[in-house]
């Protein structure tokens, strides 16, 4: 039996390695600075699809991403990697969305595509780390929904799924179609693969298209696999009260940076051994050690 | 039952416990349930809940719910947030909280996804204020913020769910403090009938197969943490900071770096990605410190820091700052303790 699966990617600033040449002089950061980046637990997700595809061929793995057009960047990588093709869902009045928003937008975006077995993405993308919309995209869809995931093996159009919990492992049963999230304790992806890349490093959405060179839009216009689907909310019959910033029950009130009160350190060379001595002799004295 | 506006708490319990994360909820819960001057109430789903009340009643709990079948123990999505969902549609609560855990980072979008209520994940700190929306101009008063850290932990936003109802959120274990508010407190118990709550379609996802392991490691609770990050180089030199550990009776933590480089296993992990720690002494040997990691352990009562560069982040919040590396410094608080301690 082969797969429609849809996997859920997210292109999202590389905040785990926030850097001196990311911060302002004023302690904020500059989100330009930060490179974009293929949210890693989305990547244990699609490596779960690939492994899904293997077992089951015939089966079409298409990503789905929402944010600007540039994030048709993480498309190609997953195409890169095996994945067959890929859209993305951009508009302006998706912007500001919270995850009931977001989760939304994505749903209209699968009821649109019609044709799904399985919605697989990363627990969370490290921009935001809510973990809250593969759950919602499953009860938007009304499907039943499995996070957590670290290997996902489907029979009989039902899917065993090992989840990594607290203090433990669980192995679920769940029929078919099914929204999964990938924890990144699950395998890695592969690596981008030479003959995948020479076959799509062409491809493009629409409005790349448009400003592509004459010689890539005759590639694009022969080759039918190269054209990455741009849809709009229009297109996805998105109600314009449910996404963007409308859509969104949250409303941040303020955002501070972190700022930590400094203390007045004590500073001890490594080479001064009476005075390591007498913190340890001062910490076995109050109790601290000892 | 009538709309009450009330908090309520969603308690997740294993082997007949109820967990810590919910007890300390309900604790935060008491304090702002008071506040508002609304009743705190807790809900308990699942199999054998016999007298599980006596554990949450002491939490100064007016109301617990409890739905007993035994298609809810182990927990799993559908059959318990179609519980909440339809309870909520009831009893109109105004805030939800509950872990952020497996189960409660399962459940919680679910619910707020069926409710349209705004959630938001992992706060760290919950508050009752008032609110002035800038374009509007309305005025709401005696919100619930949720302050949380955003943007990988480096920024700290407050969060608020003007216009929606309940206002959920999530929030880690060991973040809120435990303490019980009246021994002999005494509530109402309200027993729910499962079938009235959940449709028999819910129950489509089976467990197979679930093996609990206990933790071998028990970073949260120990007094003593010696914590290496990515400056340690190795997996081979993290048994300096083991040994170092051993001698002081502590336990051994890490940062994020060094768990993605694979020096030591995932549960050891310090930080918002990982457990939050309060100990009395907490020694960080190779640890830069990016924001995401102090956040899980700025509350311990003494800092010493160990690092080669005197200007790492870390040293702005330690006690005392020790500029050298690790492999002489480490055996030398070993020689010294083992010379001084009777």
């Amino acid at each position: 039996m082969s797969l429609n699966i849809v996997v859920l990617a997210k292109q999202v600033p590389d905040t785990r390695n926030v850097g001196k040449d990311a911060m302002k002089e004023d302690g904020t950061i500059n989100r330009s600075a930060l490179p974009a980046i293929f949210n890693p637990e989305d990547l244990n997700a699609l490596e779960q699809a690939l492994r899904l595809k293997e077992t089951h061929p015939g089966s079409k793995i298409t990503l789905l991403t929402m944010g600007l057009p540039r994030a048709a960047e993480v498309i190609r990588e997953g195409l890169y990697r095996g994945a067959d093709t890929g859209i993305v869902l951009t508009d302006r009045a998706l912007g500001g969305a919270d995850t009931l928003a977001t989760s939304y937008s994505l749903a209209q975006a699968i009821r649109h595509l019609a044709e799904y077995d399985i919605i697989i993405g990363g627990r969370q993308a490290i921009d935001g780390d809510t973990a809250q919309v593969g759950p919602q995209i499953a009860e938007k869809l009304g499907l039943p929904q499995v996070t957590y995931a670290e290997e996902i093996k489907v029979e009989d159009g039902k899917a065993t799924i090992k989840r990594r919990i607290e203090n433990g492992v669980e192995v679920v049963e769940a029929p078919l179609p099914l929204v999964v999230t990938v924890n990144g304790s699950a395998a890695p992806c592969r690596p981008r693969n030479a003959r995948l890349i020479q076959k799509f490093k062409y491809a493009a959405t629409p409005s790349e298209k448009g400003a592509a060179s004459e010689e890539v839009k005759k590639l694009l216009d022969t080759r039918s696999y190269l054209n990455l689907y741009e849809w709009s909310a229009a297109e996805v019959e998105a109600d314009p009260a449910q996404i963007g910033m409308p859509g969104s029950p949250t409303k941040v009130k303020t955002v501070v940076n972190v700022v930590f009160q400094a203390k007045e350190s004590k500073r001890i060379e490594a080479a001064d051994d009476a005075a390591i001595e007498d913190l340890v002799k001062d910490l076995i004295a109050n109790h601290t050690i000892g | 039952m009538a709309d009450n506006n009330n908090l309520i708490v969603y308690c997740e319990y294993e082997d007949g416990k109820v967990a810590d994360v919910s007890l300390e909820l309900l604790t935060k819960g008491r304090t702002l349930a008071t506040r508002l001057g609304v009743k705190l109430e807790a809900i308990v789903a699942g199999d054998k809940l016999d007298g599980i009340e006596t554990q949450i009643f002491p939490y100064g709990v007016d109301v617990v719910y409890k739905v007993e079948d035994a298609r809810l123990y182990p927990y799993t999505s559908l059959p318990h947030s179609s519980i909440l969902i339809n309870l909520f549609k009831e009893i109109k609560p105004q805030v939800c909280l509950m872990g952020a855990t497996c189960i409660g980072r399962d459940l919680g979008p679910r619910v707020s996804s069926c409710l349209h209520s705004g959630l938001t994940a992992d706060c760290t700190s919950l508050e009752i204020g008032d609110h002035k929306d800038p374009r509007t101009g309305k005025e709401y008063t005696d919100l619930l913020y949720q302050i949380g850290p955003a943007f990988g932990g480096n920024m700290v936003a407050s969060i608020g769910n003007p216009d929606c109802r309940p206002q959920m959120a999530t929030v880690r274990e060991g973040v809120m403090k435990k303490e019980i508010y009246d021994a002999n407190y005494k509530g109402e118990v309200i027993n729910l009938d499962c079938d009235k709550y959940v449709d028999s379609a819910s129950y489509v996802v089976k467990i197979i197969d679930r093996h609990i392991e206990k933790s071998a490691v028990n970073i949260k609770n120990s007094p003593i943490i010696v914590a290496g990050g990515y400056g340690v180089g190795s997996k081979e030199n993290f048994d300096l900071l083991f040994e170092l550990a051993n001698t002081l009776g502590g336990e051994v933590g890490a940062s994020r770096a060094a768990v993605d480089a694979g020096f030591v296993e995932h549960d050891r992990q310090i930080g918002q990605t990982g457990v939050t720690v309060r100990p009395k002494l907490y020694i960080a040997c190779g640890i830069s410190g990016q924001i995401q990691h102090i956040a899980g352990m700025q509350e311990s009562s003494i800092i010493i820091s160990i690092n080669n560069d005197p200007n790492a982040p870390i040293n702005t919040i330690a006690d005392y700052v020790i500029t050298g590396n690790l492999e002489d410094v480490l055996p030398k608080l070993i020689k010294y303790y083992k010379k001084n301690s009777k």
